[in-house]
């Protein structure tokens, strides 16, 4: 099995990407305007401020005088001021937008993820889906709220100081205009460096995180073999690694930042020395002057922050892109429209045209290929499972035995072939109605955080207190809850995280019966369970399929031999069937698996003191 | 008070003892930043200097007909401060990096050392976490924090030494200043800060809900609950972006603020300067110079702040990290003479519990000649995993609770590292490391030549799976590469066993999950290459252990009965009866239920 391996992003700056987002921005379209505004302003009195120095210069101190200096202070604070007014009012309205945009574009991925069919899920990593709703919209959102305005300031402030120097004097503002492109070419040629040095050390950084995951979840393996040693070596070159790259990023940035400060010394320099030669010849006010040298010094700022922007926003590429190609996403299974429109979907049901179901499903002629596989997994099947009837299905781990229930949940849909629920191809009703109806149990059971009254709830969102604890009785998950500090109220933890499997079976069992539905899909648990535990669910899984139509992906022999009829899966297909007696005589496969099964249990029936005859 | 003296001491002890090999970068870093911040007070002087030559015209004319000298100058000091900057800056970044390094491996290197009974207690995504997330939070104090308090303190130095060189009024004006942002930024920033706190914890609750959606799915669909989950995101969704809009609005207010403050900082100067200059108490070149120092002071005075506040999260990141750090590592012993290279093994009177009060072995007594397979069947939670726990000590017996020889010395006595080396194990569910198969078997020998791995596997019953992947024993094992069934793991696990080639082995279930046919083929196999081994079989199924020299049968932790097979079926027990349930396999009655 191949590893999943992420999509690489590197298309060249492409408007029509980003123009994909547009619906989302339209809505703050105001907002956009005021910030755009107020940075214009904001723009304006970051120029005026070194020119408050030089008219102090030229109008007070060469002339000798005082006169006017209070009206020049508070015209000089009321600027201050509305500054101070202005980076508020942009600061807020840029935030605005920022988590509106964020929260529209986390919104649409969500609804637009409760739509995906299953075959996404299962060859796409959790971790990925999270990391697209998540920290790529916020990146995006976050460049265009700032991003976007500040390189708006940025480019305002550089032209409107060029234009005001220019003005001022042509000769001197041409030779500060010079260092621009230096700066500019200097701060992207590094940038790219840094940037690639950076992700360097993050994905060092992940190795980092796995390693020290592997040192602590294997170390009584790595104990008992004595190789703590070996896996020192091994984890040391790690995390050289990892000091080569950050030193190689650091060194980068050391070399980037006084290369930026040279250039302007030498912009500094050129202005002090030709301009100091110009107010020496009385063809320009000492003002004018120190007006040009502050402006040589502040206006590299905006320059290498334009500069930095721009490779943001195209780097900031690659979160869009992979943000919109999860919207862009089609699901596998949808329903058709003149079903969407008897039934409703998934968010607006329309409940009232639901038929009532029996639980009586036909294959009719079934093939299926999973769709990212080549070869078929089920071919020609037909099967009559009339309502109230117990199918297990057994075999090996991996061999398969999730393909038929997956079928009859129509998370996938036949490739060839129909099925039939209560006589009619399930394609005709929809997705919702369907899922109304089947009840699932898990082997490894899904508990969302919240009490775990919440979690049973969630079976049918109505059922009252009383109802919940009927239904947690029905499947003796009573008998563990009360146990807990909180009853009904204890907190489950992250996924169920704060209870043992066990615990969180019994609660998967109990939300399931409240749910009450025609058809039960169980995959029982394998993994160990204590003794008294195993006794409360074997008697819960008899009380969930008692008269109920049911798929038992079966490791338990009480549930096998139980069943009305068996299917025997290996490597993918069906290759016997029938009742346990059946297929105990043909003294196939079945056979063999079952009586290995049957050696543990009954060994472990008598160390519990249940000795059979 | 005493008690923060001693953690405060402690947290500079744990950084100098993590920065060995790099305290000479870090003393040349902050050389390097006062030489450079020096030089970088130089350049207004030039500039006054210039200006009043300029102006004056009174000074020397050769300066002032030669403004070249004077630019050059500004770029010299610019070049001259730009390399110190450099070698601050990278400096900086060997030692924090060194620091970080020297840390990390340290607490990788504890980590493996400390006892089992540490790692049961402690959560691995906990120890992970401060492994990794702390050590960032001090990466960070040490290498940008800590060297820019030090720059700060130099730049404000110089500069007020500057400026009171120059004019001591105008000086106090700007000092007035300083406690006022220091305080404002820091207390604005602790302010802030707490918001912070709430806002991340928002955005952890909205993260859930992604996350426990996406792993849920399928309870999601099977219930249709499809719009239930949307109104559970659209609240924690909401409730996220209404917390960093008003912390957004507060950290406006605050930028704001912070902008008057030092708007009105520059203004006090530019007003009082004139004031003095007209007087002529100062120079115009004094006057510009003075208004470029107070610009250079200010944003660093802002960001003390910041700084300040920041410092008390390393605080906690230190103490959390302390505590993996002052756990008490397994006493490994020294080396000692060698063993006279007999391995008979006896247990005598041995009990033993996990948590106090809860026994899992009651009085164990067995001895297992050199050269005997030994077998112990019992069931789940019987304790049979324990006995082979404590003779690799991976967890230690406790005083008066029985004792443990190897080749009649108590194993207490012998060094650790000999002991494990001399017990190979395959425990019940192995663990594989992400390396190429071939560098999991040859794990414990790293210079096994690839026959020798193979004739291990061989043994295994492996080689063959492993042959049929593409990249045969070069196949990544783990997230990155062949997802293998708990059978195969198990097999891989006997032939990484194998090679170690110790003089006692111990299966324990270790191939509970491999078919019968590879089992028998399995056992088959060993008995040929490891007739000289002590071996200790541990297994639920009679079969195979029927070939023991003596069979153990464990029950709720005490022996229920010992002896060979044909003794153990004589005598009707529980040995019996497993025997009798797993050796009818074609009773269809029983099958039958």
């Amino acid at each position: 099995m191949a590893a999943y391996e992420e999509q690489e992003y590197n298309n060249p700056f492409s408007f029509r990407i980003w123009m994909k987002l547009s619906p989302f921005f339209k809505p703050y379209k105001r907002f956009f305007a005021i910030t755009l505004g107020l940075n214009i302003l904001l723009a304006g009195v970051d120029i005026l401020v070194p020119l408050f120095q030089s008219y102090a210069i030229d109008a007070f101190i060469i002339p000798d005088r005082m006169e006017g200096l209070g009206i020049f202070a508070l015209i000089y604070i009321a600027v201050i001021a509305g500054q101070t007014v202005c980076v508020y009012l942009s600061v807020r309205a840029a935030t605005i937008i920022e988590m509106n945009v964020g929260k529209d574009l986390k919104r649409a991925q969500f609804q637009h993820l409760q739509t995906l069919s299953f075959s996404y899920y299962n060859t796409t990593p959790v971790g990925y889906i999270h990391a697209r709703v998540m920290s790529d919209t916020l990146r995006i959102a976050g460049m265009i709220a700032w991003g976007l305005v500040d390189m708006f300031w940025a480019l305002i402030y550089v032209v409107s100081v060029f234009g005001i120097m220019f003005i001022l004097n042509a000769r001197l503002a041409l030779i500060i205009a010079m260092i621009v492109p230096c700066i500019a070419l200097l701060t992207v040629y590094f940038q790219n460096r840094i940037l690639k040095w950076n992700r360097k050390v993050r994905r060092i950084n992940s190795q980092i995180t796995s390693a020290y995951n592997e040192g602590i979840t294997g170390v009584k393996t790595s104990k008992s073999m004595v190789i703590e040693k070996d896996n020192e070596k091994r984890f040391y070159e790690k995390t050289s690694d990892m000091r080569h790259a950050s030193i190689r990023s650091a060194k980068l940035n050391a070399v980037y930042i006084p290369a930026i400060l040279f250039f302007s010394s030498v912009a500094s320099a050129v202005v002090l020395a030709r301009g100091g030669y110009m107010v020496r010849e009385n063809l320009i006010k000492l003002g004018t002057l120190s007006v040009f040298i502050s402006y040589a010094v502040v206006i590299f700022e905006p320059i290498q922050q334009l500069a930095r922007l721009l490779s943001d926003l195209i780097s900031c590429q690659a979160n869009i892109e992979r943000v919109t190609d999860l919207l862009e996403q089609e699901p596998n299974v949808v329903d058709q429209p003149h079903v969407l429109q008897k039934y409703g979907d998934a968010f607006m049901p329309n409940r009232d045209n639901w038929e009532k179901i029996r639980g009586d499903i036909v294959f009719e002629d079934v093939s299926f290929r999973y769709p990212d596989g080549k070869e078929y997994v089920l071919e020609h099947f037909n099967l009559h499972v009339p309502s109230g009837m117990n199918v297990a299905i057994v075999g090996e781990t991996g061999a398969g035995k999730s393909t038929l229930v997956n079928l009859v949940g129509r998370f996938f849909e036949p490739t060839k072939g129909r099925i039939l629920i209560d006589g009619v191809d399930y394609r005709e009703r929809s997705q919702l109605w369907l899922h109304s109806q089947i009840g699932y149990v898990l082997q490894n059971p899904h508990l969302f955080s919240g009490t775990v009254r919440e979690n049973i709830r969630y079976g049918r969102l109505d059922a009252t207190d009383e109802e919940i604890i009927e239904a947690a009785k029905n499947v003796s998950a009573d008998q563990v809850v009360e146990k807990m500090e909180k009853g009904y109220d204890s907190d489950v933890g992250e996924s169920g995280g704060l209870l043992s499997t066990g615990e969180k079976q019994l609660i998967s069992f109990a939300r399931a019966v409240l749910a009450n539905p025609a058809i039960f899909v169980l995959d029982e648990a394998t993994s160990s369970i204590d003794t008294q535990t195993e006794k409360l669910i074997q008697d819960a899984t008899n009380h969930l399929l008692k008269g109920h139509t049911s798929f038992v992906i079966a490791h338990r022999l009480s549930t096998i031999r139980q069943a009305d009829l068996i299917l025997v899966v290996k490597e993918g297909k069906i290759i016997e069937r029938g009742t346990h007696l059946e297929l105990l005589d043909k003294k196939g496969y079945y056979y063999e698996l079952y009586s290995r099964q049957f050696e543990e249990e009954a060994a472990m029936r008598v160390y519990a003191g249940e000795q059979r005859s | 008070m005493k008690k923060i003296t001693k953690t405060k001491y402690r947290k500079l002890q744990l950084i100098l003892r993590y920065l060995y090999g790099s305290k000479g970068y870090f003393a040349l870093a902050i050389a390097a930043s006062l030489i450079s911040t020096v030089l970088n007070a130089l350049t207004p002087q030039i500039f006054r200097y210039s200006i009043d030559e300029v102006l004056g015209g009174s000074g020397l004319t050769y300066l002032s007909d030669n403004l070249w000298v004077l630019a050059w100058m500004i770029v010299v000091v610019a070049v001259a401060s730009g390399i110190f900057t450099y070698i601050s800056r990278t400096n900086t970044a060997r030692a924090g990096e060194n620091f970080a390094k020297n840390l990390r491996d340290a607490l990788f290197t504890h980590a493996q050392k400390l006892p089992m009974k540490w790692h049961d207690k402690n959560q691995t995504g906990d120890i992970i976490q401060r492994c990794t997330s702390d050590v960032e939070v001090i990466r960070g104090f040490v290498v940008t924090q800590l060297l820019e308090v030090f720059r700060t303190a130099f730049l404000v130095l110089t500069s007020f030494v500057m400026m009171f060189s120059m004019n001591v009024k105008l000086s106090c004006v700007v000092l007035l200043f300083v406690p006022v942002v220091i305080v404002y930024s820091t207390v604005f920033y602790k302010l802030i800060a707490k918001r912070f706190t709430t806002a991340d914890e928002a955005e952890g609750e909205l993260s859930t809900v992604v996350q426990e959606n996406a792993t849920g799915v399928r309870v999601v669909r099977a219930f249709g609950r499809e719009q239930f989950e949307m109104e559970r995101f659209d609240e924690k969704n909401d409730a996220f972006a209404k917390l960093w809009i008003r912390l957004g609005t507060l950290s406006g207010l605050y930028w704001g603020i912070g902008d008057l403050i030092t708007g009105l900082q520059v203004v006090a100067v530019i007003i009082f300067g004139v004031v003095e200059a007209v007087n002529g108490s100062i120079s115009v070149g004094e006057f510009i110079a003075f208004a470029a120092y107070n610009s250079t002071l200010v944003w660093p005075i802002r960001g003390l702040g910041r700084i300040l506040s920041d410092m008390s999260k390393a605080g906690v990141s230190f103490e959390r990290v302390d505590y993996i750090i002052r756990s008490q590592e397994e006493e490994y012993g020294k080396e000692s003479e060698k063993t006279d290279g007999t391995y008979p093994i006896s247990f005598q009177h041995v009990s033993f519990g996990y948590e106090e009060g809860k026994d899992v072995l009651r009085d164990i007594s067995f001895t297992v000649p050199e050269g005997r397979t030994f077998g112990i069947l019992g069931g789940t939670g019987s304790g049979k995993s324990t006995i082979i726990q404590l003779l690799a000590r991976l967890y230690e017996l406790e005083e008066n609770r029985g004792g443990i020889y190897i080749g009649g010395r108590e194993i207490k006595e012998i060094p650790i590292e000999e002991l494990r080396r001399s017990i190979g194990m395959v425990l019940q569910e192995p663990f594989l490391y992400s390396r190429t198969i071939r560098e999991n078997i040859a794990a414990s020998v790293p210079d096994a030549s690839l026959e020798e791995i193979r004739y291990a596997a061989r043994i295994a019953c492996i080689d063959e799976a492993i042959m049929s992947f593409p990249d045969g024993y070069e196949t990544l094992v783990g997230e990155r590469g062949v997802t293998l069934s708990g059978g195969q793991k198990q097999r891989i696990a006997i032939a990484r066993m194998l090679l170690q080639k110790a003089p006692i082995m111990v299966f324990d279930d270790s191939l509970s999950a491999v078919d019968s046919q590879t089992d028998y083929n399995i056992r088959r196999a060993l008995k040929e290459h490891m007739k000289e081994a002590t071996v200790i079989l541990i297994s639920h199924r009679v079969t195979s252990l029927m070939g023991a020299d003596e069979i153990m049968v464990l029950h709720h932790g005490q022996i229920e009965e010992c002896g060979t097979h044909e003794e153990l079926i004589q005598r009707n027990g529980i040995y019996r009866k497993i025997y009798d349930i797993q050796m009818s396999r074609d009773d269809r009655e029983k099958m039958e239920g």
